[in-house]
């Protein structure tokens, strides 16, 4: 129990003295997780938006497929950029295995899905109720594409949190892709797995308690953005 | 030339910009729509000239709001013919008739954005591109110049169709297709519609309206077409509509009795 108390006291210091081992982790977390929702966001909010307003042969299997991929398994995703990116495989010679980049990959793929499952939902959503008054305007479908997103941008930040904190609470993929090494590869996540097998209680409380507070944020940030647009959005018309 | 452009009324404008277009008229033959099983438009036979006022009334239910969409190609019949003659040729209701047209719906879809937004959308489709002065004219003609800021979402429902009729006549359009536009208004809205209605008119523009106001049918009709489940039951001048219908259900609809 005193050790218990012990630890909370040692993370409390290296939160509020701002430990260099500690920000340079979370440095490191925040700068992998942003540049994969980064390039997430440039894959997913447009394909998501065409999957929502096109129709093809086909288009019913992808909207399974990507409903489907939303569910992978970290692991099985650092496994499978493991192998592309390891000496041996296709994209061995760019030398990317245990590098952020490699995180970041592994990030990206993971949360992809996930963006364009769910951008697909809002700008469908959207266009249900605009389609008619497009058509009838002869709106083109770029322009048409661009509204959707333009008019559904509060709905798709929740989108992108949504991809942010699945992104950043991560665990088994950009361990076995960033090899967890020290000052180059270690992010929030493994860290705290590491310093808790190896009995470091006090690193891993504060980054624990950091992770908390961001899946905190953006969480309240989801609600703050979500409650106005419900008023203006859906007030029933006279 | 220039003197006659700068006239306060955009009336004038309007109908100056609006000369040498060609006629639109309407042909429709055999046309009939079933949904979900229902027969909804029951074999109509129509042919409107390209000007004027043309009323359709009918009790709810008739197929009004459906007949007008399927003119305006928002919904393919299932069977039966709709031409408009456009530019020395007959077309169905495609892309080039719709742009050519303006519908103002009986429930409008407004842009989640601000009421001057709304109009910038429509604005950003057309060539030459309308200025912001030009939409604020346009805002200034319906009275909603002092709502341009707000969010065309929490406005009124008559300030909304008030909005639509404004992005409607922005479009500039050849025929103008009005689906209950003043179900939702005041008599100071109403009146200014009907105003707005009587210039589009006078401009050349042809109208369609759709409106369960005996007396607004009166004021601004030029024909009636009466439809009454599915059908068309008369069509005639609005003189001979009002004063001798010929069938029974246009006569006892006329004098207010309750249709089943
Ligand atoms: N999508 C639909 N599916 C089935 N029936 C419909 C559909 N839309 C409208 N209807 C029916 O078609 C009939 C005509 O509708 P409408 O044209 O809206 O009537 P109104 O003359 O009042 O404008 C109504 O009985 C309505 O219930
Ligand atoms: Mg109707």
């Amino acid at each position: 129990m005193q050790d218990f108390a012990q630890s909370f006291l040692l993370a409390g210091g290296l939160i509020l003295e701002a430990d260099p081992a500690l920000v340079e982790i979370v440095l490191l977390s925040l700068q992998v997780t942003l540049s994969a929702l980064l390039a997430s966001a440039l894959i997913g909010l447009p394909l998501g938006a065409l999957l929502a307003v096109t129709r093809f042969p086909g288009r019913r299997a992808l909207v399974v497929l990507t409903n489907a991929l939303m569910g992978l398994p970290p692991v099985v995703v650092g496994l499978l950029v493991y192998m592309m990116l390891s000496n041996a495989g296709p994209l061995g010679v760019l030398r990317l295995l245990y590098t952020p980049t490699a995180m970041v990959i592994a990030q990206t793929i993971l949360i992809t899905p996930i963006l364009i499952a769910l951008t697909r939902q809002v700008i469908n959503d959207l266009d249900q109720e605009y389609a008619e008054t497009f058509r009838s305007l002869g709106v083109p479908a770029p322009t048409a594409i661009a509204a959707l997103l333009w008019d559904g941008r509060f709905s798709l930040v929740t989108v992108l949190l949504a991809g942010f904190g699945r992104a950043v609470a991560e665990v088994g993929a950009v361990m076995i892709v960033g090899g967890n090494i020290n000052h180059v590869t270690r992010v929030m996540t493994t860290a705290i797995a590491l310093e808790t097998s190896r009995g470091d209680l006090a690193l891993a409380l504060a980054l624990g308690l950091i992770l908390l507070t961001l899946a905190l944020a953006v969480n309240a940030l989801t609600s703050l953005i979500n409650a106005p647009a419900r008023m203006s959005g859906n007030v029933r018309r006279a | 030339m220039s003197d006659v452009l700068e006239t306060p009324a955009s009336v004038t404008a309007r109908s100056l910009r609006r000369s040498g277009r060609s006629p639109m008229p309407l042909r429709v033959e055999g046309l009939t729509l079933t949904l979900e099983g229902t027969l909804v438009l029951n074999d109509i036979d129509l042919a409107l000239a390209d000007d004027g006022v043309t009323a359709i009334l009918g009790p709810n239910g008739a197929g009004k709001s459906l007949l007008l969409r399927c003119l305006h190609g928002l919904v393919t019949p299932t069977r039966g013919t709709i031409l408009w003659h456009h530019e020395g040729r007959d077309h169905a209701p495609d892309l080039a008739i719709r742009k050519a047209q303006a519908l103002v719906a009986q429930k409008p879809v407004l842009l989640r954005r601000s009421v001057l937004a709304n109009l910038k959308f429509v604005a950003g489709l057309r060539r030459p591109r309308p200025s912001t002065d030009d939409l604020m004219q346009a805002l200034r003609e319906v009275r909603l110049e002092h709502l341009a800021r707000q969010n065309a979402r929490t406005l009124s429902g008559g300030e909304q169709q008030r909005l639509a009729l404004a992005r409607a006549l922005l479009h500039d359009p050849r025929v103008l297709l009005l689906d209950e536009p003043s179900a939702n208004l005041d008599p100071a809205s109403t009146l200014l519609i009907e105003t707005a209605i009587r210039a589009a008119r006078a401009a050349g523009t042809k109208v369609l309206l759709i409106t369960h106001d005996m007396a607004q049918a009166r004021r601004l009709a030029d024909d009636v077409v009466f439809l009454h489940k599915g059908r068309i039951v008369e069509h005639t001048s609005a003189a001979a509509f009002f004063d001798r219908p010929s069938s029974a259900e246009a006569e006892a609809y006329v004098k207010g009795d309750i249709l089943l």
